[in-house]
């Protein structure tokens, strides 16, 4: 039997100021043709949003993020693909609001956020860009 | 960019934000400058109303965090009515309703931030 690849929808955002809401546009699009439900489709665009800024945060102004959204039959996954200098999970803290109350530092949640609102999240890399590879079941 | 409007008026004691568009950096900072204002004028109960703000971001949503650290020091309070469900579920998961109020209405909020 031949295996149909998943249909993939590509986006590249340069990194400009609410460029992420462009990416939401387009979830919403890919959510509406899987069937997925108001609140899936809220919490995509919201790990969407947060994962867009990482990615902005990591990148040199002059660079570009990739966004891929496969379409498979039980799940959409979307990868966010950045160029910036990595970064290495294992340093980055679980936030608590009992202490970012008091700390100047107040943010640092997208990762954190992204964890609670999609099925699973997974990361990699290295020296020359990250990918955050997170998935939604129907 | 996306546009973020407020529209502050009293009720009493209470000072009542209505914003609309989408709350990023920029919406946090515009809303922080309005709160911080009315602190020095002693006002400190403040509700956010919501309704017209159904997108967020955790740049946005940390700045809220630093308006309700400067509200602890003089006893005052934060609420938010008209959420959006993922509003809400997002100020869950940053521990924010721990710290504030979320209201069903502006009549329970009125009555309940104080």
């Amino acid at each position: 039997m031949v295996k149909i690849k998943p249909p993939v929808v590509e986006l590249t955002l340069p990194v400009l100021p609410d460029m992420e809401l462009a990416a939401t546009k387009t979830a919403e699009v890919v959510s509406k043709h899987m069937g997925l439900n108001e609140d899936q489709a809220a919490e995509i665009n919201m790990a969407l949003i947060e994962a867009c800024i990482n990615a902005f945060e990591h990148s040199e102004s002059d660079k570009q993020i990739e966004i891929h959204f496969k379409i498979k039959d039980d799940l959409l996954e979307i990868q966010v693909t950045d160029k910036g200098i990595g970064f290495d999970k294992s340093k980055v803290a679980i936030p608590k609001i009992e202490e970012k109350l008091g700390s100047d530092y107040k943010r640092g949640w997208g990762l954190q956020l992204i964890k609670e609102l999609m099925d699973t999240v997974e990361f990699e890399s290295t020296e020359k860009g990250t990918t955050v590879t997170m998935t939604k079941k129907k | 960019m996306s546009d973020f409007n407020l529209e502050v008026r009293k009720e009493g004691e209470v000072v009542v934000i209505k914003t609309s568009g989408y709350l990023n950096n920029v919406g946090g900072e515009k809303i922080s400058e309005v709160c911080y204002k009315e602190m020095e004028s002693k006002s400190k109960f403040f509700l956010l109303d919501l309704e017209n703000t159904k997108v967020v971001n955790s740049i946005g949503v940390s700045i809220l965090i630093e308006i309700i650290e400067k509200l602890q020091d003089v006893d005052g309070k934060l609420g938010y009515y008209n959420l959006a469900p993922i509003v809400e579920k997002t100020f869950n998961i940053m521990g924010l309703t721990k710290y504030s109020s979320v209201f069903n209405s502006e009549t329970e909020a009125l009555e309940g931030i104080l």
